[in-house]
């Protein structure tokens, strides 16, 4: 057991931050628990980590207050609702655990604060479903990269040093000759697409917006039909006729995509060609899609969902069973519509990412960095998975999870521990 | 606290007792002789009349992992149909093709289950099987990891390491995924398919290690034997779903070379290429190959009418199928340099000629292979049908009127391509409990399961004897686990969360200085994050892990 009075250095530390979840980072932390990263971290990895010490008082209209208060108060406003909604959903598995509790006990409303991009992957999993692969495939597999309208190193800023320029591989490829090609977006960062021996990657620029032209172009590129269009989107269409040639040639072509960053409407439909064309490709030689992205527990949230209520974000037990819609049940719209009648606001990673605005009672259980424009009727401060207290974390790829350590003492509770103690106080506890 | 169930007709092969009328005494969750002299009964059952037999255990059925949870997201327009309502007890949920686990959990015990076993551990992937498996009550549980398609050991093999490192490389896997057994799937095909091979029959080899499936099946069947595995290597064959791979089946099982082989939902493995359509039973010639060769065992995997969903690690396969999906949606995954996985929907209809006959191929193995110990009942669960099913196939099993008027119904090419109708076989009680209960306690491993002996753990179910074996065995009495009473008249009356049922087979822990150079340099983790501890089942204080006895290493391979 770490004595976490002390000082000290912690070794294979899995980072939550974003959906890669590295876990090989060494954290020192001083006697007071401030921590500092010391090898392996990345930008995001050091805000995570770095930020000081601090356990504040749980509150009540701003006013501290005691927690067995705040907790009594929550549980009122709960009790209170005819709709609530449980959002934002920042955590990690058994902190869903109990989210999905508290949501059954209080025939609560749940969404996910990445939904509006995590749903885009959703709906083509539900309806044509898709072919992808995971990390370690990539790492030793990959001789053709196609990334769709993200930079992948603004979402997830180690993915070509762990992924790509890696040195060595179990098929003795030589990762510097992989290639790299960046499909549609604009102004995009592609310095970690040059290969360690200066090789630029190719970029092809579209506005945002477009992708969706440039995907269903290739994909109908892929399988075998003729375009008209010299250009799409300012593409060159003898460009993307290459990039199918490339794709078809390929051993081990992987396609990537983020679906936060791919923000236009119906941009399921360019998941979806993404997906379809790889299956295309499929047919004769092998490719996969990659999902990326994801932060603040996205999958680990629709994973916990899927398994004990049978389906992933946006749903609802408002039911008394367990009920999905990604239209009616999703978050903005419960609010904005007046629907839900409360809101219960879950962010443990990430002090940013406050409430929406909403004019209905409003609860927090958040980092304890967390500053409000407008300060919720109860605020209570939990512990940061993966620092204060363990936990266990799904990564982006959607198979492996990981376990997140403790590296300090605590004062705060675990999000667990306040939405049992919240159930509690509703009714007599289900088994 | 004693309990008395009084008068029962006890059915518990483990002891050659078959329908004999007599008491059970359970003390404090386990099977005693009689009480202490003077001791208190504090609750008596009088069950004169009824059916009693150990809990029920489905040796193969896929409620947790990945790929059960990828179908549950996919299938939406499923769970709408099947609703599980909060109830006091209960937690919500929804059933059918793949429900929510606590629902499945529920679902079992209502059927007089109290053990379920996930065939497709990943290692890769164990730590969400396991939480999965956690959110699963009632029951116990437990897991075989998958091995065979992984780089490691494909590694290990090409690089001709003797059998001794490869012993310790499969019982360090079973640790560090909490397994009870070793399955492969597709050995070594789901692995080639990532090198873009499309099929792998026993003897080609994998286009980059020059391996062989025969070579992956007799490697790991001996290993798991070598280490004292009660559970033989569970095998998902080469060639799932293709005309012809009665073949492969009969090949593989001359392919261990003697070693103990558990070939799992064998159905789906037993087609020959006869008839107009080249489509055709291969049941006899693979239950005549079961009936003579005593180290081959298998589990059925009968398909029933409906819809469903197949979730398989074997993505070569899955990927092939796809084109079938009904709803048209599957999905395919490349794993980890570990393995793949494949899911597709599913309908299978009574009046499509393969869906009929594969039904028809089932029952004729059910009917055809003579020793009930070596036999199993499942439907794969969700890829045949849904676990739900079960009482309607001991009733096909049992009853060979309704068998027969059922098949009468079918397509009638394929019941021109079938010899069911002249089976006239009937499953007794007796057989029922071994299949369900005795037979797969042993076959698992599970030491104080599937029998009423003194010392068992107290998973009882007690049915009601009535001619409807399909109405008799949906519906149990009561069911009792770990000498609790958890479910009457077919409901729950009580919330238990049951065990996780593991091995620990010794092994030289030196193997994993090997095994962490590999992680380090090739894969995208640490080596000890794949690894799920003990407190990862029992830290929410509801799991337990229950190790189970392993005879240990046998002698050193020379």
């Amino acid at each position: 057991m770490d004595n976490f009075a002390q000082a000290g250095t912690v070794e294979s530390v899995a980072c939550p931050f974003c959906g890669l979840l590295c876990d090989d980072l060494t954290v020192q932390r001083d006697s007071a628990g401030n921590l500092k990263v010391m090898e392996n971290g990345c930008a995001r990895a050091v805000t995570f980590f770095e930020r000081p010490v601090a356990a504040p008082s749980p509150r009540i209209q701003g006013k501290p207050v005691a927690l067995q208060e705040a907790l009594a108060k929550a549980a009122e406003i709960l009790g209170k609702a005819r709709q609530p909604l449980l959002a934002g959903l920042g955590t990690e598995v058994f902190g869903m655990r109990a989210v999905m509790n508290l949501a059954e006990s209080s025939r609560a409303t749940l969404d996910h604060m990445n939904s509006n991009g995590f749903m885009r992957n959703i709906h083509v999993l539900q309806n044509s479903g898709w072919f992808t692969t995971t990390l370690s495939e990539v790492r030793n597999r990959v001789d053709l990269l196609v990334v769709v309208g993200t930079d992948i190193s603004s979402v997830n800023p180690r993915f070509f040093e762990r992924e790509i320029w890696n040195t060595e591989t179990m098929f003795d490829q030589n990762t510097s000759q992989r290639e790299i090609v960046y499909l549609g977006g604009r102004d995009l960062d592609t310095s970690a697409g040059v290969s360690p021996d200066g090789r630029q990657p190719d970029v092809f620029a579209c506005d945002l917006d477009r992708i969706p032209e440039v995907v269903a172009a290739l994909r109908a590129l892929i399988i075998g039909k003729k375009l008209h269009a010299s250009e799409i989107a300012g593409i060159a269409t003898a460009d993307l006729e290459r990039l199918a040639q490339r794709l078809l040639a390929a051993k081990y072509a992987v396609v990537a995509w983020a679906a936060g960053p791919l923000a236009f409407p119906h941009a399921e439909l360019t998941v979806q060609n993404i997906t379809e064309l790889v299956i295309a490709i499929n047919k004769t030689t092998r490719a996969a899609g990659l999902p990326l992205g994801g932060s603040d527990g996205d999958t680990s949230a629709n994973q916990v969902s899927a398994w004990i209520s049978g389906y992933p974000m946006r749903n609802s037990y408002q039911r008394n069973y367990p009920d999905f819609d990604p239209y009616i049940y999703a978050a903005d719209r419960q609010l904005q519509s007046g629907e839900a009648d409360a809101l219960f606001w879950v962010s443990t990673f990430n002090p940013e990412r406050t409430p929406p605005a909403a004019d209905v009672p409003t609860v927090v259980f958040g980092d304890a960095h967390m500053e409000f424009e407008k300060e919720p009727d109860v605020y209570i401060p939990v512990g940061t998975p993966g620092i204060d207290h363990k936990g266990i974390m799904f990564r982006s790829d959607n198979v492996v999870a990981l376990p997140l350590q403790q590296l300090r003492s605590s004062s705060l509770p675990t999000l667990g521990e306040v939405l049992r103690a919240i159930e509690q106080a509703l009714q007599p506890a289900v088994q | 606290m004693l309990i008395k169930l009084s008068g029962g007709t006890i059915y518990d092969p483990a002891h050659g007792i078959d329908g004999k009328a007599m008491d059970i005494f359970v003390r404090d969750g386990r099977i005693v002789e009689k009480p202490r002299d003077g001791e208190r009964i504090d609750q008596e059952y009088n069950l004169a009349g009824k059916v009693v037999m150990a809990g029920a255990i489905d040796m193969h059925t896929h409620i947790g992992g990945g790929k059960v949870n990828i179908a549950r997201t996919m299938l939406p327009e499923d769970h709408r149909h099947d609703p599980a309502a909060h109830s006091d007890l209960c937690r919500a949920g929804c059933g059918h093709a793949v429900p929510s686990t606590l629902t499945a959990g529920y679902r079992y015990a209502e059927m007089g289950y109290t053990a379920g076993f996930e065939p497709a551990v990943l290692p890769m992937n164990a730590r969400q099987a396991h939480l999965e498996m956690g959110d699963t009550p009632m029951i116990d549980k437990g897991g075989y990891a998958m091995l065979g398609s992984d780089d490691l050991f494909l590694r290990m093999l090409a690089a001709k390491q003797d059998q001794n490192a490869i012993n310790d490389y499969v019982a360090w896997t079973i640790a560090a995924s909490q397994g009870i057994g070793i399955k492969v799937v597709n050995a070594g095909g789901i692995n080639a398919f990532k090198f873009n091979q499309r099929f792998l029959d026993l003897d080609e080899q994998n286009s980059y290690y020059g391996i062989t499936p025969r070579e992956v099946l007799k490697t790991l069947a001996r290993a798991v034997h070598e280490l004292g595995v009660p559970h033989p290597l569970h095998v998902h064959g080469n060639n799932l779903g293709v005309p012809g791979n009665v073949e492969t089946t009969l090949n593989s099982m001359a392919g261990v070379e003697g070693y103990p082989m558990h070939l799992t939902h064998i159905q789906f493995h037993s087609y020959g290429t006869e008839g107009d359509r080249k489509f055709s039973s291969g049941a006899a010639r693979i239950a005549e190959a079961i009936n003579k060769q005593k180290n081959i065992s298998a589990d059925v995997g009968q398909i029933l009418f409906g819809q469903t969903v197949t979730a398989s690690g074997d993505q070569m396969s899955q990927f092939r199928n796809a084109g079938a999906g009904s709803p048209h949606k599957s999905v395919c995954m490349d794993i980890e340099c570990d393995a793949g996985c494949g899911v597709v929907p599913f309908k299978y209809k009574d009046q499509n000629f393969v869906n009929a006959l594969q039904w028809a191929i089932g029952l004729e193995i059910f009917l055809l292979v003579d020793d009930p110990w070596r036999i199993f009942l499942t439907t794969d669960h969700p890829n045949g049908a849904p676990f739900t099913s079960y009482p309607h196939l001991i009733k096909l099993l049992m009853d060979k009127t309704f068998r027969n008027d059922m098949f009468a119904s079918l397509n009638l090419d394929a019941q021109k391509m079938s010899t069911l109708a002249s089976i006239d076989r009937e499953y007794s009680l007796y057989e029922i409990a071994i299949m369900t209960r005795a037979g797969a306690a042993k076959l698992v491993g599970l030491h104080d399961r599937g029998h009423l002996g003194v010392g068992a753990a107290a998973d009882i179910t007690v049915y009601t004897d009535i001619a409807d074996r399909e109405k008799m065995f949906e519906k149990p009495d009561y069911v009792f686990k770990d000498g609790q009473l958890i479910v009457k008249d077919g409901n729950i009356v009580r919330v238990v969360w049951g065990a996780t049922h593991t091995v620990k087979p010794e092994f030289d822990r030196g193997i994993e200085k090997e095994i962490k150079q590999y992680f380090d340099k090739y894969l995208t983790i640490k080596m000890d994050h794949m690894k799920v501890s003990n407190d990862e089942i029992e830290g929410d204080g509801r799991g337990k892990v229950i190790v189970q006895e392993c005879k240990g290493r046998r002698e050193k391979t020379a």
